[in-house]
């Protein structure tokens, strides 16, 4: 019994910690919607109860309704205005996927907040590592100065020297293999001649080189 | 602020809430955390009983009574495997504050300090002897085994539920498990909180923890 209490208890400092920061958060939206006595809140609660008991009807105004907050919980992590989209669809198949983890006397802007604000985190990481590999390009075009964008000639000039650039990066082993059978086109039997390594060997390290860049050019293989 | 224009235009996900809306079949509803943490608790209680009934409680409340810092510890490590449990179910429900992680927090300093302290004492709990290296070994591979149940059970009772901070998550599962079976160990201790024995204590629960959180947090991380 005295177990029970103590969980309630907790449970109510819990809930009163989000519903007060959600009434913060619904304002701009509760002032579009002022006729009903109850709070724009408490109406997505009880729409999510009877969506969670099938109520198809509920269920889409409240996806609907839901759209705002997204929005504004994915502008507030920082994603940019032409992400947002992904954001709200991410958003929307996820509450669709976990909805039995929403608890109708508990806040639902809090419950879908929470969600909305992982799915934007997501969205922001992923742009990052996009970003971080675009960024990458912009340094070897700075290390470049010569390099006039505008012209193909310096650009498939450029792509040479990134080129060279990954190949020095390579193991010693794929980077003489690459070498010695792609850049100064010598035969296998030459090649092996020359790094006294056997052509299987040279094989394996060249197919290594050839994937490793691949990779490194065009993302995931 | 938010932007009028933008603000309520449900129009462009029309056609993803039609057909979630044709998805749509009613689900039940997950349990509140403590309920959940309640039936973990059941299944670590069986346990003690079992445990209780092999060995008997006396060699336990014989060497709490003779040294009260491993009794401390005992309660610590109880204290510390519920309310981790606690939080970690909590933290699996989205809105639910991070803060709940802190939760175990006192729990788990009471069990660390009672036997740290334990280590500081110069007479020998009754009826035990410092354990050797070897002895401490048989304590790792206790606590160790007896947590992967704990976390698998764990996990599973989490399956349903959406961590959003899988790997947080996966920590309180760690120390819940581990706490766990510290407690139950305490039934079976025959030996005094000496240096190397928390060292080894220290090192299961260090790496009970770890596995969870490589592991569980990509377990748990599809919700």
């Amino acid at each position: 019994m005295s177990q029970t209490l103590t969980a309630t208890g907790f449970m109510g400092l819990d809930s009163g910690l989000s519903r007060g920061m959600s009434l913060v958060r619904t304002v701009p939206v509760e002032s579009a919607a002022a006729s009903i006595s109850e709070t724009p809140d408490q109406r997505r609660a009880a729409w999510m109860a009877a969506a969670q008991a099938g109520d198809r009807r509920a269920y889409e105004k409240l996806l609907a309704d839901s759209v705002a907050l997204i929005r504004a919980a994915a502008r507030r992590q920082g994603v940019a205005q032409d992400h947002l989209d992904d954001v709200v669809q991410e958003t929307l198949i996820t509450v669709h996927r976990v909805r039995h983890t929403y608890d109708p006397t508990r806040s639902y802007d809090a419950w879908l907040t929470a969600i909305a604000n992982r799915r934007a985190i997501d969205a922001l990481r992923s742009r990052g590592r996009r970003d971080s590999r675009e960024l990458h390009d912009e340094f070897a075009l700075d290390s470049h100065p010569d390099a006039d964008d505008a012209s193909a000639a310096t650009e498939s000039g450029q792509r040479a020297q990134r080129l060279r650039e990954a190949i020095a990066e390579l193991p010693p082993g794929q980077r003489e293999a690459v070498e010695q059978l792609g850049l100064r086109e010598r035969s296998l039997s030459e090649a092996a001649e020359l790094t006294g390594r056997n052509t299987g060997a040279l094989k394996v390290n060249l197919h290594r080189a050839l994937k490793a860049l691949r990779e490194r050019f065009h993302g995931e293989p | 602020m938010e932007n009028p224009e933008t603000m309520s235009d449900p129009r462009p996900y029309e056609a993803l809430i039609d057909r979630l809306g044709t998805e749509l079949v009613p689900v039940r509803r997950l349990l509140p955390p403590w309920l959940r943490t309640a039936g973990w608790l059941l299944a670590v209680a069986a346990i003690a009983v079992l445990l209780l009934m092999h060995y008997g409680a006396d060699p336990m409340l014989r060497r709490w009574a003779g040294t009260p810092d491993l009794g401390w510890a005992g309660m610590g490590a109880v204290i510390t495997a519920i309310t981790a449990a606690w939080a970690a179910f909590a933290l699996g429900v989205p809105g639910r504050r991070a803060s709940w992680a802190w939760l175990p927090l006192p729990g788990a300093l009471l069990w660390i300090g009672a036997s740290g302290l334990g280590c500081l004492r110069t007479w020998v709990a009754p009826g035990t002897q410092v354990a050797s290296m070897h002895q401490s070994a048989d304590c790792l591979v206790f606590i160790i085994s007896f947590s992967i149940p704990l976390s698998a059970l764990l996990i599973v009772l989490l399956r349903r539920a959406c961590p959003l901070r899988p790997v947080l998550t996966a920590v309180l599962i760690g120390l819940a498990s581990a706490a766990a079976s510290a407690s139950l160990l305490e039934i079976c201790h025959s030996f005094d909180a000496a240096a190397t024995d928390l060292v080894t204590h220290a090192l299961a629960v260090a790496v009970v923890v770890a596995v969870n959180a490589a592991m569980g947090g990509r377990l748990l991380s599809k919700a």
